[in-house]
């Protein structure tokens, strides 16, 4: 899940006798399963929440091009750094129409961008985490992508066209990267003994955060039932972590690694694993700019955008240059 | 010496291989999204053409080296990519006008390598081709708009071609082995690619308001191996990192 505690107005959801007629019919196509578009009346709170949310998930795909990016120069076969490369270049593409789906809302990429950089607006709290060895690749693949899909697909139904639309493109890419997440994971799990305790170690380090990806649980929370009224948000946090974990455990157990909680298990009543929370005091440090990576993650946006700043403002000036050209010419 | 075709499509693989690298260290910090995309995608063309190129410089040796070990497991002596390729990324503007004065290069080189008396050459060039039309057109388009755009990036223009130029002969010197090409009919003699390379350096030169420099000098070493830049081996400790700290792994 890239967009973590979306605040929504946070007024609690509204009764259809409660709404103008206008809300009420905004309310009744949704409810109906129908989609809103971008010229379509939405109500306020709507707009605003969706581009929280969008945004956040598109920030998160640019700043999650940085821990995987860190292995591409160091990939130790010609094919695993092109399917790296090529995973890594699909997420800066997801950033792209995730972006162009937020300024149908009427936000500029530009604007969002600007929030990015001077730490307004957040990005996935995973991609706070170092990736320190190869298996890392694996483990990001297998467990960080694989529980962003358990909240995307869903997404695909979401109520926002736009969104909905760049999610179904998103989720095909996304099962191709955890399929080559867990390729890596069995490679190594299936390696020499360097290689298994390789293994072990990302997934001892990725489990809870990648737990935390869903959220604190939000059972009683007003924003998310506003959200899930609204069908931006289609399931509880805890409903797909469970779901997250009930997928996860027996992977890990054919891979012949060890999940770092020893209360992980199945439980033959309900037919769900059991797990343990994650250290949620870590979750909100994170959240605060106190994760290991925060400080880097920040850095590096903000100096390829500083960098850059004399390459866009050259291309700028070039094609205004040809536009008037053009037409002293006709 | 060894086999000259083995030597000369090591040549080949090793320009797209340490181009392709140097390219990919752009990831996630290009200055807009749509470059991050199209840097990826240059890379990764090369990337696929030095999986080529080696693959088949292990075949003709018949030692069994693949193109993953020729890849990981040479040292800086015996790679024989062309000097330019393995400088530096820079700042954006060095890293197009390097790409820029390699696809062109590359461009003409490959057309050429299409027509081969080798099959498998001739067919490796015909699908390298399309994709290296498409890097020189973006190439050239990035080094007129950014040579014309403001000062400052002319100014930076003109530096990285200033800096990057003296690589540039290397790539059109012949020696015993393009000799040994040519008399087979694989590979046409790299000093006939010149006289076209000039005519459209100058030609995108004056499109970009850049001036070329006025002394030819050209930098030599890396083709034949004699000598490489200090910037080739510390390329090769990351590259080659994993493979060689655990050398029984499979990846």
């Amino acid at each position: 899940m890239y967009a973590q505690m979306i605040k929504s107005t946070g007024q609690g959801v509204k009764s259809l006798d409660e709404m103008e007629p206008q809300e009420r019919a905004f309310q009744e196509r949704i409810d109906a399963g129908g989609k809103i578009e971008p010229k379509d009346w939405m109500p306020d709170g709507y707009r605003k929440n969706l581009i929280r949310q969008i945004g956040q998930h598109a920030h998160s795909e640019i700043v999650g091009q940085l821990p995987e990016g860190n292995w591409i120069t160091r990939a130790p076969t010609l094919e695993r750094k092109a399917i790296l490369l090529a995973k890594v270049q699909d997420e800066a593409g997801h950033g792209l129409y995730l972006y162009c789906a937020a300024e149908t809302l009427g936000v500029t990429r530009d604007d969002l961008t600007r929030d990015l950089l001077s730490g307004k607006m957040k990005y996935s709290s995973i991609f706070n985490y170092p990736t320190l060895t190869w298996a890392d690749m694996g483990a990001v693949g297998w467990l960080v992508d694989g529980a962003a899909i358990m909240n995307q697909v869903p997404l695909q139904r979401t109520s926002y066209g736009p969104y909905a639309r760049a999610m179904v493109r998103i989720c095909k890419e996304e099962s191709f990267h955890q399929r080559q997440g867990f390729d890596i994971m069995m490679k190594m799990a299936k390696g020499t003994d360097a290689q298994r305790k390789m293994a072990q170690d990302a997934l001892n380090r990725f489990w809870g955060p990648a737990l935390m990806m869903f959220g604190p649980s939000d059972a009683e929370s007003v924003h998310s039932a506003q959200s899930m009224a609204w069908k931006i948000k289609m399931n509880s946090n805890d409903e797909l972590r469970q779901k997250f974990v009930d997928q996860t455990a027996p992977q890990a157990e054919y891979l012949g690694l060890t999940i770092p909680d020893e209360t992980c298990k199945l439980n033959e009543e309900t037919g769900h694993y059991d797990f343990a929370q994650p250290d949620w005091d870590e979750f909100f440090d994170v959240l605060k700019g106190n994760g290991p990576c925060n400080t880097e993650r920040l850095e590096a946006r903000n100096k390829a955008w500083d960098d850059g700043r004399w390459v866009r403002e050259g291309l700028l000036a070039h094609a205004a240059k040809k536009r008037s050209a053009k037409m002293a010419a006709e | 010496m060894s086999d000259p075709l083995f030597e000369y499509l090591c040549r080949l693989g090793d320009n797209t291989l340490v181009l392709g690298h140097r390219v990919s260290e752009w990831c996630g910090v290009a200055p807009v999204l749509e470059e991050d995309i199209a840097l990826a995608n240059v890379a990764l063309d090369l990337i696929g053409q030095t999986q080529l190129w080696l693959g088949l410089a292990g075949e003709v040796e018949g030692d069994g080296r693949d193109a993953d070990r020729l890849a990981f497991h040479r040292d800086v002596w015996d790679f024989r990519n062309v000097l330019l390729v393995e400088q530096p990324n820079g700042d954006f503007g060095q890293t197009m006008m390097r790409q820029f004065l390699f696809d062109t290069w590359h461009l003409s080189m490959l057309k050429a390598l299409a027509g081969s008396s080798h099959e498998q050459i001739a067919a490796i060039a015909e699908k390298s081709v399309k994709e290296v039309t498409y890097h020189l057109e973006r190439s050239t388009d990035t080094v007129i708009g950014l040579g014309d755009g403001t000062e400052e990036s002319h100014d930076r223009m003109q530096k990285a071609l200033d800096r990057l130029y003296p690589f540039v002969g290397e790539m059109f010197l012949s020696d015993d082995i393009d000799a040994a090409m040519v008399t087979q009919g694989i590979a046409p003699d790299p000093a006939s690619l010149r006289k076209a390379f000039d005519a459209q350096l100058d030609a995108v030169l004056a499109e970009a308001t850049l001036t070329k420099p006025a002394d030819d000098f050209a930098h030599k070493g890396g083709k034949t191996g004699a000598r490489h830049t200090e910037h080739l081996g510390h390329m090769l400790t990351q590259m080659q990192w994993l493979q060689r700290a655990y050398p029984d792994a499979s990846w």
